[in-house]
């Protein structure tokens, strides 16, 4: 295998801040090299030093044996250097041909040949077997997964030998993630260079030919996948052995009353919604991505309302139609977008605590001002101080903020969508342990995870999701087959139809 | 993978439901402007009057042609995630230049004058915007003050004079139709050619529609809105070479006194551009300008107070973004 991508001795810092520090990492034509890490330790930045996003303050970058210094990403891309973001860079109202030439239109005298884009893009599409997504569908009406293709599509029009991928599988469900793996394997059994960093480990030992783990900014170690196992990435991703183990689960006499029961809630994406949440429970829900299980958080939490069936609240009948009502009944909802839904990035840890309880200032309860010290204990916050920008925090931090946010308006039902997206594997463990906590205490918890091994870690129950309906109840360690049995039995059905 | 059946049909339908053409904004405002136009005749032939008379035509198509060409320059700004609010003074400051440069000088000298001290304005405000990271609203509202600044430091009412030769394009018509309309014409199709069919205009519809995600597909995108702001600056320098062959002379209230910032943003927007940027075209706004001149006609007509007109004017602008944004959320609902 000949040196594709070579990165030396890089470093970069921020206003003072070291994120990198001395990393040297290379790239083999054909391989997929995985980048792994707790957030912060710089995978991302190193990542945007070879996509020509960040110059670095010191080292070299050299493709096939050329040295570069990448100012802009247009230069990176002429070079051969594609990346694929967390956040797509798509532009929901043009075309995906459109997009997939953004920079880069082909030209016949001097004006955009709309035809030969359209043709590149739909052979690109071709070659990739996605028969689904035609050029000139507008982006927006594309699910995530289809946009996630039309990024690779984007970057392989532009001729890449070198694809980096950042976190490439959040957010889609784990059969589009399956989909996604076959596809990159493709790419690189082409002979593209693949960077691929993620948080799932499972995934890096499925496909990655070698593993570099980065620590605080630092290369720790870069081993052959097949010579090395979890738990020696983990130890060095953390600088400890992590307990695969879950918190314990709720024992039959610590699951109390009802606190939350739907009959028959259905609205446009759901129907026939027959639920009961308990206080000390943790209901799990399951499904693929577009099952319905994020339309049944909102529809609990008042945002898509259910427009038929009963809800009651701790015994009052109430179907919540904002999220005002159901805030006022007790009910608090985690959602998985937490950059945009759940913060404000740009305000400190303190307010971002207080954003509910001042928008709905309960009766009788004291100022929470004072006790949002306290809440941000509880929720082991690790922040230099109540005035930090949350855009600063790392996910983990991000999300207890969020918990802790709920939390101070003492909710009676928590839900949780995706409650660790995007959060390292230390933090993860530290928002388990938490969110058992909080069902010990006597919340009912509804927890909706794409990540099956989790689902199944803190669920006393699982109720299965497909086509806007539950389709199945399973007990607490039920298997991931049992799951995804029930999740794609009716998609089947559908597709026999 | 042979052995395999076709999946049915309905399973490779794609995701994307077909939108009906009325639902384009820029077709939107064209039977808008087609509905008011026979609503307004009907009206006016039951106050006695006629709407479609050939100098009715004729005085609809030259109030066009001003605030057209500034509209279609803001259209290309407002397009790209920026904005534009010194237009007006650089108008009045064109008509000025343009008269003063007459006075002494030739025709072609003072066109030239006037196109390149719109440009200047152009970049400089371009300039500010990208270079300086001022935010578009408060860095044309602070162009438009120095403007403004100089224009009443040096002048307290009309000045220069517009050769006789020039006036031709204020007034000459063919049939019912201003020869300036063929300017707006030409200029309007200019700019459409642009951002249909050139890179720069996908690169404008890119930055306008999420800067970050243009940069990062490799987009110029401080460049695409710099050009932005030279190309709409050129424009308000046509309208003001045009209302300088109108009035016969430069003229210090030239562009505030007819309001062409607001109204230009006004007609951007009623014709389906996006104020955030990202969505909207050229076309839609000419279909806006021309809402907007027959409304006036009409009201003209019925000789209605100007407080009625102006209450009119805010109703149809609202009421059209309104029905655009709810176009907008049902697709995501």
């Amino acid at each position: 295998m000949t040196t594709l991508l070579s990165m030396q001795h890089v470093s970069k810092s921020f206003l003072g801040v070291s994120v990198l520090h001395d990393v040297s990492l290379d790239l083999e034509a054909g391989e997929i090299h995985a980048l792994v890490g707790e957030n912060g330790a710089g995978k991302s930045t190193l990542m945007k030093v070879a996509a020509g996003e960040h110059i670095p303050d010191a080292g070299t970058i050299h493709l096939d044996g050329t040295a570069h210094r990448f100012t802009h990403p247009s230069q990176a891309q002429a070079a051969g250097v594609g990346i694929i973001h967390q956040e797509f860079a798509l532009l929901g109202h043009r075309t995906v041909a459109e997009n997939v030439f953004l920079g880069r239109e082909p030209t016949r005298r001097g004006l955009v040949d709309r035809r030969a884009m359209e043709e590149r893009t739909a052979q690109l599409l071709a070659e990739l077997g996605e028969t689904a997504i035609t050029p000139r569908m507008y982006v927006r009406d594309l699910s995530v997964a289809r946009m996630q293709t039309v990024e690779i599509v984007k970057a392989l029009a532009s001729d890449v030998r070198v694809l980096v991928m950042d976190e490439p599988t959040a957010p889609l469900a784990e059969h589009e993630a399956g989909l996604l793996h076959d596809l990159v394997r493709r790419l690189a059994g082409r002979g593209l260079g693949i960077l691929y960093i993620s948080h799932r480990l499972r995934e890096v030992f499925d496909l990655s030919r070698r593993i570099t783990v980065l620590k605080d900014g630092r290369h720790v170690t870069t081993l052959l996948t097949e010579q090395t196992d979890t738990n020696a990435v983990v130890r060095a991703m953390v600088g400890r052995e992590l307990s695969a183990y879950y918190p314990q689960r709720a024992r039959p006499e610590e699951i109390g009353d009802v606190r939350l029961a739907v009959r028959g809630g259905g609205n446009g994406r759901l129907s026939g919604i027959d639920i009961e949440l308990r206080a000390g429970e943790i209901t799990g829900i399951g499904g693929l991505q577009g099952s319905g299980r994020t339309s049944l958080a909102r529809a609990l939490f008042g945002d898509a309302p259910f427009t038929e069936g009963t809800m009651t609240v701790a015994n009052h009948t109430l179907r919540p139609t904002s999220p005002r009502q159901a805030i006022r009944a007790g009910i608090a909802l985690v959602t998985e977008d937490r950059k945009a839904e759940g913060l404000a990035l740009r305000q400190s840890v303190r307010d971002n605590a207080l954003l509910v309880t001042r928008a709905i200032p309960a009766r009788g309860r004291r100022s929470a001002a004072g006790s949002i010290g306290q809440l941000l204990e509880r929720v082991r916050l690790h922040a230099r101080s109540g005035d930090q920008q949350v855009q600063f925090l790392s996910g983990g931090n991000q999300q207890k903020v969020v918990i802790a946010k709920w939390l101070a308006a003492r909710p009676r039902v928590l839900l949780f969508d995706e409650p660790t997206r995007g959060v390292d594997v230390g933090a993860k463990a530290a928002v388990h342990t938490l969110v058992r906590e909080l069902a010990r205490e006597g919340l009912a918890v509804l927890i909706i995870s794409s990540e099956l091994p989790e689902l199944i870690g803190m669920s006393d129950r699982i109720l299965v999701m497909a086509d806007g309906r539950i389709v199945g109840e399973l007990p607490a360690g039920a298997g991931e087959e049992d799951i995804m049995r029930l999740a794609t039995a009716s998609a089947d059905r559908e597709a026999v139809a | 993978m042979t052995g395999t059946t076709v999946a049915p049909s309905a399973v490779l339908k794609p995701d994307a439901v077909r939108r009906s053409r009325l639902a384009d904004p820029a077709v939107g405002i064209w039977l808008a402007a087609a509905a008011v136009i026979v609503l307004g005749w009907i009206v006016v032939a039951l106050a006695g009057g006629q709407l479609l008379t050939r100098t009715n035509i004729t005085i609809i198509l030259s109030n066009s042609v001003a605030l057209g060409l500034v509209a279609v320059g803001q259209s290309l700004v407002i397009l790209t995630g920026s904005l534009d609010l010194s237009v007006a003074y650089l108008i009045s400051l064109g008509t000025l230049v343009a008269a003063e440069t007459m006075a002494s000088g030739s025709v072609l000298t003072a066109v030239v004058a006037v196109l390149a001290m719109s440009a200047a304005a152009g970049l400089a405000n371009g300039l500010i915007v990208t270079g300086l990271k001022v935010n578009a609203f408060i860095a044309t509202l602070g162009t438009a003050f120095i403007l403004r600044g100089w224009i009443e430091d040096n002048y307290t009412g009309p000045a220069g004079k517009v050769s006789a030769s020039f006036q031709h394009l204020g007034y000459d018509r063919i049939g019912p139709i201003p020869v300036s309309i063929f300017l707006l014409a030409a200029v309007a199709a200019v700019l459409w050619f642009i951002t249909r069919r050139t890179r720069l205009g996908h690169h404008m519809y890119a930055t306008g529609g999420d800067e970050h995600a243009a940069r990062l597909s490799g987009v110029r995108t401080r460049r695409t809105v710099v050009i932005a702001h030279v190309l709409c600056s050129l424009c308000v320098g046509a309208a003001a070479l045009f209302l300088a062959a109108r009035l016969g002379s430069g003229a210090p209230w030239a562009g505030t006194e007819a309001r062409y910032d607001l109204d230009s943003i006004a007609a951007v927007v009623l014709g389906g551009t996006a104020l955030a940027g990202g969505r909207g075209g050229v076309l839609g706004t000419l279909g806006g300008v021309l809402l907007l001149a027959v409304l006036d006609s009409v009201f003209n007509q019925l000789s209605i107070d100007p407080f009625f007109k102006n209450v009119v004017r805010g109703v149809v602008i609202i009421a059209a973004v309104a029905l655009y944004a709810r176009r907008g959320s049902r697709r995501t609902a």
